[in-house]
């Protein structure tokens, strides 16, 4: 009932956010054509403006939208003429959810491990070593990582392609440099889930029934130690699958972070809203899949 | 600490970052540490003082977010039910949209309003001092959305405490209330989270610098020297030195940082034991 309740709420929130995106790039100051040809005469203005209801009052502009948008279009994109909207998206968001699910699935794969085993195995060295990893990981952004990588394992070592797509060996490199700063943040987060689940009163019961300290990690403490985790991968994902501009940019990977920029700078109307909306509609469901999961992995967890 | 003292020195550097000289792209030598750039630069008093300016974009935008987020999440939490409702939906929605987008918007659109205002006004410096004033209020108006929820949860719960209560009952009015017992409790999480929010506005900063909207030549940052490094990535010729100075100093602030706010978590939150 609750999730149901979520679920209609979903597109009148969508809408809402459309009409804060659309005024919020309409009212800015600029225009799509502002960087052409400089001396257009006023009649090439007019006609551009025309084409694409420009001169229109701002409501109706936006009730057009709308209506296009209730049939699954974009509209056209003002920048890359003769392709719409939908066109650039269902060209570049594949691109970027490849790769992006790739860093999701890195940074937890190397995140969860290093996490939970610092926190499983105190007073080691191993603790340190592995909490230090992950705080390093934390401060190296993308923008080091990625120059770094390529210089030392494409240019230097010719190991991987230096940029470009296409294959799996061309992913490596984007991949480790767009997840590496999310395994650390995962590898925290977890590594901060046990501590806290180490104390809780269900584990020391555990422990005194005498199961073995694997059971007890694995079996109650790890379901309630990655609640921190999913939680915070339900905005992860969203951010890591509709691409990252860094990244795409260094690596010349065509996907969707290049145009969220581009868009932005050049006040590509509809562009920037469908963008906005693509980003929002993974963003909802993907937290309502979040707050599902918690039901799943914590029973005390009820929504009514 | 370390790195603090390190931008706090700018003559640490005899050189100064904008004399060009006729060592183009050189590799690292005795007389220029850290080597030079394209035009000759010397590029550690560019990192110097690239690096006192991250450290201030960074200061001064988590103050921004600390003065919004504190003010919002206080009087969304204090005042309560539809006020609250509202304000917190409003987070919520903002929480939705991609803060690229926002920012981007932001500052090419203050930028758009005051730049012909300034140039007409005063020198051509004060648009660029003006890009830095920019830079600080699109970065604070993105990053204290986490603040704002954090203090309306403490404030909440401080709400409903006896202390208030008895203060309302000798005829407080709100605004003592909100600052004179109110905002002093929730201090400390603040100061935890804000010595947190530093080192993602000094990244995100980075990152706008690499788009070419943040810091603008001949001034540089961190993140505008990296940009220009890793445009200069070719299997010719390899200006690495263009690269790892400026990442290497931008990981060590950050690591710097996150110690400290790791640091003071450690030491305000009751129930974490030492690490």
């Amino acid at each position: 009932m609750y999730f149901l309740k979520r679920l209609l709420v979903l597109p009148p929130l969508l809408i809402l956010i459309s009409l804060i995106a659309f005024l919020l790039v309409r009212t800015a100051p600029g225009g799509p054509f502002d960087k052409e040809r400089k001396p257009a005469s006023p009649e090439i203005e007019r006609r551009l403006l025309e084409r694409y209801h420009l001169d229109q009052p701002l409501w109706k502009q936006y009730l057009l939208y709308l209506k296009g948008l209730s049939q699954g279009d974009f509209g056209p994109s003002l920048k890359q003429r003769n392709h719409t909207v939908n066109d650039i998206i269902s060209q570049a968001l594949p691109v970027s959810a490849t790769l992006g699910a790739a860093a999701f699935l890195f940074s937890l794969g190397v995140g969860i491990p290093l996490g939970f085993y610092t926190a499983a195995r105190r007073g080691h060295g191993f603790e340190l070593a592995g909490s230090s990893l992950a705080l390093l990981f934390v401060c190296v952004p993308a923008l080091v990582v990625g120059p770094v990588l390529v210089i030392v394992f494409a240019v230097h070592w010719s190991i991987f392609p230096v940029a470009l797509w296409g294959g799996a060996w061309h992913m490596v490199l984007p991949t480790i440099t767009l997840g590496l700063y999310f395994s650390g943040k995962v590898a925290r987060l977890m590594r901060e889930g046990m501590l806290t689940t180490m104390h809780a009163d269900y584990i020391i019961a555990a422990r005194a029934k005498g199961l073995s300290e694997s059971a007890v990690l694995w079996r109650h403490a790890f379901r309630i130690a990655v609640l921190p985790v999913v939680s915070y991968s339900g905005p992860l994902l969203a951010d890591l699958l509709t691409g990252s501009f860094v990244v795409e940019s260094l690596f010349q990977i065509p996907g969707m972070g290049v145009f969220v920029i581009n868009s932005a700078l050049n006040r590509d109307y509809p562009m920037i809203v469908g963008l906005v909306l693509v980003y929002a509609v993974l963003l909802l469901v993907l937290n309502l899949l979040v707050d599902a999961a918690y039901t799943w992995l914590d029973p005390r967890v009820r929504y009514d | 600490m370390l790195t603090l003292g390190l931008f706090l020195h700018p003559w640490f550097s005899n050189q100064s970052p904008t004399t060009l000289t006729d060592a183009l792209a050189h590799p690292p030598s005795t007389l220029h540490w850290f080597g030079t750039d394209l035009m000759g630069r010397d590029l550690l008093s560019r990192l110097v003082y690239g690096a006192r300016i991250s450290m201030m974009v960074g200061l001064v935008g988590a103050g921004v977010s600390l003065f919004i987020g504190v003010l919002w999440g206080a009087v969304a939490g204090y005042v309560g039910g539809y006020c609250d409702g509202i304000m917190m939906r409003a987070v919520d929605i903002l929480y939705s949209l991609p803060s690229v987008i926002f920012v981007i918007v932001m500052i090419t659109t203050l930028e758009g309003l005051f730049k012909n205002w300034l140039l007409q006004n005063f020198s051509p410096e004060a648009a660029g001092v003006a890009r830095l004033l920019f830079l600080f209020a699109g970065l604070g108006a993105v990053s204290w959305l986490t603040m704002a929820r954090i203090v309306r949860g403490e404030v909440l719960s401080l709400r409903t405490r006896s202390f208030v209560d008895a203060s309302r009952a000798m005829g407080a009015s709100h605004t003592h209330i909100l600052l004179t017992h109110i905002l002093p409790n929730v201090a400390g999480v603040v100061i935890v989270y804000l010595t947190l929010t530093i080192p993602s506005v000094i990244l995100y900063e980075s990152f706008l610098s690499y788009l070419g909207l943040g810091i603008q030549a001949p001034q540089a940052s961190l993140g505008s020297l990296l940009a220009e490094g890793s445009a200069q990535i070719n299997s010719l010729r390899l200006y690495w030195w263009m690269v790892v100075f400026p990442g290497l100093l931008l990981v060590v602030m950050l690591l710097t940082l996150n110690f400290i706010g790791d640091g003071l978590r450690d030491a305000f939150d009751p129930r974490s034991e030492k690490i």
